[in-house]
């Protein structure tokens, strides 16, 4: 589920709460989201991928909450990954145009 | 609700949902010309079971071999319920639409000799190209705006009514067609993206008496980290599995016993490690594959190559069925004059029979009943005289909907319906090793668990929403095991331990109909004594259109149509 929106690195665009499939975020009076319903979040990562400033971080824990700072996520290079994978942001390949799906069948393990 | 802050607007075509098939219902119909209006529960380019992940597609070059050994080795997986025409239908539109999704800048690979690989696509990347060329399109897009429910007169369906959710506002959308485009129902599972797939759109159809067929082919599960939720199992080919222990039971390489994994996690846990990805080479290709895959376990600080890690199944209820609204012809139209399906809220069955072809069928199946229903749809609309302002239409909801006439007694508690409905649809022993006894059981408690749809609905958008949804699952639960209690035969997807082969004799789709009464019948061959419930409400209906010059209130329609009086 989703555990942290940083304050530190969020640009408060609204973006996560226009996005989000579930309605997790909403956007409080001085523009910055806050987690208003984190037992609604379907743990889809989609909001990490658009937030242009790495300000989220969806913990993998679908039922359990995961208490974790923000200090933690950074030092472990964690904060980010997803959108990194995915290729979005500016100077980065795009995970469509080196997606190997098409050729993984050609390294099948071998039937005995 | 505050009426005046209500907003409306009028279209030709409306379009419910915003996962692919509701992307592609929309550009299609707009590209006929139609002023179309997409409203979807969350937001059109990362709702749905598409969006978060990728997902193969059923695709291959027009070679008349390649194709021809495809469509028979289909009829035969999916238990020859399927149409060899409509499967060439959808290996045809899918080429030309993926050809196109090239062209608007999807940057597929190519193979060494040049040839595009378009049998994948990555679903951030795919969906957020869809939102453009639906945008482009002149489409006005109602993000966070789940639809509540249809709007009918005698002439049948004007368009719908939901809510804005972000801001507390009703909408009303009135226009000559409807695009059901919703998704299935997987009934809050947690599988990747599925939460907003909650089957309102199959009760929003049913409440004009639409008919479902195929829902008994509802017994897929998808197997995901058991802590997570990214339901992808393609990758688990390069794994071995182990008992708690540590005991392998089962290494890639041997045949893998029938129903594997359920039989397995019935007896305890289940780990998996992907081992047979031996080489470094092997491994970045499956990271720059279902990348997604990996996600949870990175997170969780386990190399999925080295580490072993608990598995589990999520249930995917009709997502990765092959059931829906039935559709009567090419056009993706339903029995209700106007309103169309498309995608997993629509049978899949023409096309995939009685197994899900995994999500590669699905997602082509999306494109193309896509771009057929909105072209149909659109074609519907801009044939009438006028638009749907003047028509005197009716909100035709009922179930989970706070309506005068079915709210009594103390409030709905929507949560508790849910666990409840989830508790007899989740469960492998009921579910997925199905008995008569045991289903039949099951649906008994459904429908004692049924009238709590009809208690008042109180407070806000979301207690509103929740309450639609809870009634939506509640029905879909009680349509899959009417369906599957009487197909006596185990066929494709659905099995039933005291049937353990295909009967010939139910060679066909089963169809089913109504909300508060259930029927099932043999596609084509309804009951000839129409009893309350659906069938009788199609009569009505059709007696109706008959009798246009008499003045028949949209109101004793509607009320036939929910299965509220006897069929005349």
């Amino acid at each position: 589920m989703i555990e942290v929106v940083s304050r530190q690195r969020c640009i408060e665009c609204g973006l996560c709460v226009k996005v989000c499939p579930t309605n997790v975020f909403d956007r409080t009076e001085t523009g910055l989201p806050v987690i208003a319903r984190q037992e609604d979040c379907q743990t889809c990562f989609i909001c990490e991928a658009y937030c242009p400033v790495d300000a989220l971080y969806v913990s993998p824990f679908a039922d359990m909450e995961q208490k974790v700072t923000e200090e933690e996520l950074i030092a472990v290079g964690i904060i980010g990954s997803w959108r990194e994978t995915v290729g979005w942001g500016r100077g980065r390949t795009r995970l469509a145009e080196i997606d190997e799906t098409p050729f993984i069948d050609r390294i099948l393990p071998r039937r005995s | 609700m505050l009426v005046q802050d209500e907003l409306k607007l009028t279209a030709d075509v409306l379009v419910i949902g915003g996962g692919p098939a509701g992307a592609w219902a929309a550009w299609s119909a707009a590209s006929q010309g139609a002023k179309v209006v997409l409203a979807d529960k969350g937001f059109l380019g990362s709702s749905g079971a598409t969006a978060p992940g990728g997902t193969n597609l059923l695709y291959l070059p027009p070679d008349d071999k390649l194709r021809d050994e495809a469509v028979a080795q289909r009829m035969k997986e999916g238990g020859y319920l399927s149409e060899p025409d409509w499967i060439h239908r959808v290996l045809d539109q899918v080429y030309i639409n993926l050809e196109r999704v090239e062209a608007w800048g999807y940057p597929f690979r190519r193979d060494e000799d040049g040839v595009p690989m378009r049998d994948h696509l990555q679903g951030p990347e795919y969906m957020k190209l869809m939102r453009s060329a639906v945008s482009r399109a002149g489409v006005r897009i109602l993000d966070q705006s789940p639809a509540l429910e249809l709007l009918a007169d005698e002439h049948g369906v004007g368009g719908a009514r939901g809510i804005c959710r972000q801001k507390n506002r009703d909408w009303e959308v009135r226009a000559q067609s409807v695009v059901i485009a919703t998704g299935g129902c997987a009934f809050l599972s947690k599988g990747l993206g599925c939460n907003v797939l909650t089957g309102e759109g199959l009760l929003m159809a049913a409440e004009l008496g639409a008919e479902l067929s195929g829902m008994e082919f509802s017994r897929q599960y998808a197997p995901s980290a058991a802590f997570g939720t990214v339901t992808r199992g393609r990758l688990l080919n390069w794994a071995t599995y182990y008992d708690e222990d540590g005991n392998t039971l089962y290494s890639p390489g041997g045949p893998r016993p029938h129903d594997f994994l359920p039989t397995m996690l019935r007896k305890g846990p289940v780990y998996a490690m992907l081992n047979h990805a031996d080489t470094e080479e092997k491994r970045r290709i499956l990271r720059q594959s279902h990348a997604i895959f990996f996600v949870p376990y990175d997170r969780a600080g386990i190399d999925p190559f080295k580490e072993r890690f608990p598995l589990t199944l999520r249930y995917e209820g009709t997502v990765r069925g092959t059931g829906g609204i039935r559709i009567t012809g090419e056009d993706c139209a339903t029995t209700v004059p106007g309103l169309y399906a498309a995608g997993d809220a629509a049978t899949r069955e023409r096309v995939t029979g009685a197994k899900s072809g995994g999500g590669a069928f699905n997602a082509s199946w999306a494109i193309c009943s896509g771009t057929w229903a909105g072209e149909s749809a659109a074609k519907h609309a801009l044939s009438m005289r006028s638009s749907a302002d003047g028509r005197r239409l009716q909100g035709a909801g009922r179930a989970g909907m706070s309506h005068p006439s079915a709210a009594h007694g103390q409030g709905m508690d929507a949560s508790g319906l849910i666990q409840s409905v989830q508790r007899e649809v989740f469960p492998l022993d009921i579910n997925y090793f199905r008995s008569e006894p045991v289903l039949q059981q099951s649906l008994e408690r459904l429908n004692g668990l049924w009238p709590e749809v009809y208690a008042k609905v109180t407070g806000g958008s979301r207690e509103r929403i929740k309450a639609r949804e809870a009634a939506a699952m509640a029905a879909t639960a009680r349509w899959m095991y009417a369906a599957a209690l009487t197909r006596r035969e185990t066929r494709g997807m659905h099995t039933l331990l005291e049937y353990p082969d295909p009967n010939p004799e139910q060679q066909h789709r089963l169809t089913v109909s109504g909300i508060d009464h259930i029927q099932v019948y043999p596609e084509g061959r309804p009951p000839r004594q129409a009893g309350r419930g659906t069938m009788g409400a199609c009569r009505n209906y059709g007696d109706l259109r008959n009798r246009s010059s008499e003045a028949v209130g949209a109101a004793a329609w509607i009320a036939a149509a929910a299965g509220e009086v006897e069929g005349s």
